[in-house]
């Protein structure tokens, strides 16, 4: 990845002109898009960008780490570059730190947990979502990123600046039942498998645990009539 | 005379789209692509399936490369090679390459190198047409932009 800038916005300066019709208030949403694909980070990029949000577009969990400022335990939710990220988005599979640990790591943070984490997933796998959800993340896209899932997004985090309201964990239970509820992800209605590892590998078909829309058996994850030990997320 | 060419040109690169569309070597994902290009980004299109020619031909290379090493055959790396070929196959609508890559990954869990192969040699196949049909598809976006009196820049190549 040498000969491509890591931070996108740089490239983004020259585009200024170009995109003069978006708003640059302070009310303009600030999003961190995390994607070792190149071509993925290109595609959501313009996505968030046709959505009316500044960008800044890093390689990895690490990257995105010291942009935040948690690297070097200055904890703070301001990039080095004076913004503050209102949304984190993504992808799950990454090498080294994958998104999943990414998660963690910003929802352990005390000064960084409040900002809203969206993870990217090729894989359609619900003990995946359920571990992600359960760790925090607000919504859980399945690749290819269309406009309509980055439009949805932009609804949550609007909604968020306007209210103030601290995300609870009463949005990560609701999205966990088997019941649908009108938010929780359109985007894995299609028939889903079981994996049974928190690395990357491909998802194991099994006939029975594909037919399950309720928690799958098959991983550690807590039964939804169990309180979660943390509400305060 | 200006307007018949550019009628025509536009009905080729429909023709050309919906027989690719039908062929399934594109899906949906690239008529969203082609829905993000507009007067601020008019060469979106083209960025980003060159990055993905670019990324992809890297891919390719390291998984001959892989497969050639016959003592020891890292299938785990394959697997993250084509897991990565994947994603970028599915976030522009390369609908048959993505498929090519599962079939592929299948082989390489199951540490079959002769199906390995035979996937790889699909797989090359498949993206050598994939490439030729994009590249003619904006070769005729490109004539029917400059007929059209340049309102877009030069594509930039």
């Amino acid at each position: 990845m040498a000969r491509n800038p890591i931070f996108s916005r740089r490239r983004r300066s020259d585009q200024l002109d170009a995109l003069d019709r978006f708003p640059t208030s302070d009310s303009e949403v600030h999003v961190l898009a995390v994607d070792d694909s190149l071509v993925d980070r290109t595609v959501i990029e313009r996505l968030l960008r046709l959505t009316a949000c500044r960008v800044t577009a890093v390689d990895s969990g690490i990257r995105a780490l010291q942009y935040l400022g948690l690297q070097d335990e200055t904890n703070s939710q301001v990039g080095f570059d004076g913004l503050k990220v209102d949304m984190i988005i993504t992808d799950y599979c990454m090498p080294g730190m994958t998104g999943y640990e990414l998660l963690k790591k910003i929802k352990e943070s005390s000064t960084l947990r409040e900002i809203p984490v969206v993870i990217m997933s090729s894989e359609n796998v619900v003990a995946r979502i359920d571990r992600c959800l359960e760790e925090g993340a607000e919504d859980f896209i399945v690749k290819p990123v269309k406009l309509s899932d980055v439009k949805r997004l932009r609804e949550y985090m609007v909604g968020d600046e306007k209210t103030g309201n601290e995300r609870s964990g009463i949005n990560k239970r609701k999205l966990r039942e088997p019941c649908d509820q009108p938010s929780s992800s359109p985007s894995i209605s299609s028939p889903a498998s079981s994996d049974s590892s928190p690395s990357c590998p491909s998802p194991s078909s099994s006939p029975s645990d594909s037919l399950q829309s309720t928690p799958s058996s098959s991983e550690p994850s807590s039964p939804m009539s169990t309180p979660q030990s943390d509400g305060s997320k | 005379m200006l307007g018949f060419r550019a009628d025509r040109l536009r009905a080729d690169m429909n023709r050309l789209l919906a027989l690719l569309f039908h062929q399934g070597v594109l899906d949906e994902q690239f008529l969203q692509l082609q829905q993000l290009q507009d007067e601020s980004s008019p060469n979106f299109v083209s960025e980003v399936v060159n990055i993905y020619f670019q990324e992809s031909e890297r891919l390719l290379k390291n998984l001959r490369a892989l497969l050639i090493e016959r003592d020891l055959t890292d299938y785990k790396k394959m697997g993250n090679h084509l897991n990565q070929l994947m994603g970028s196959s599915s976030s522009i609508g390369a609908n048959r390459v993505r498929n090519v890559c599962i079939a592929f990954r299948a082989n390489s869990e199951q540490n079959n190198r002769a199906g390995c192969l035979r996937a790889l040699e699909v797989l090359e196949h498949e993206y050598c047409y994939l490439k030729s049909k994009l590249h003619e598809l904006f070769q005729i976006e490109q004539q029917r932009v400059l007929g059209a009196g340049v309102r877009y820049p030069m594509q930039q190549n």
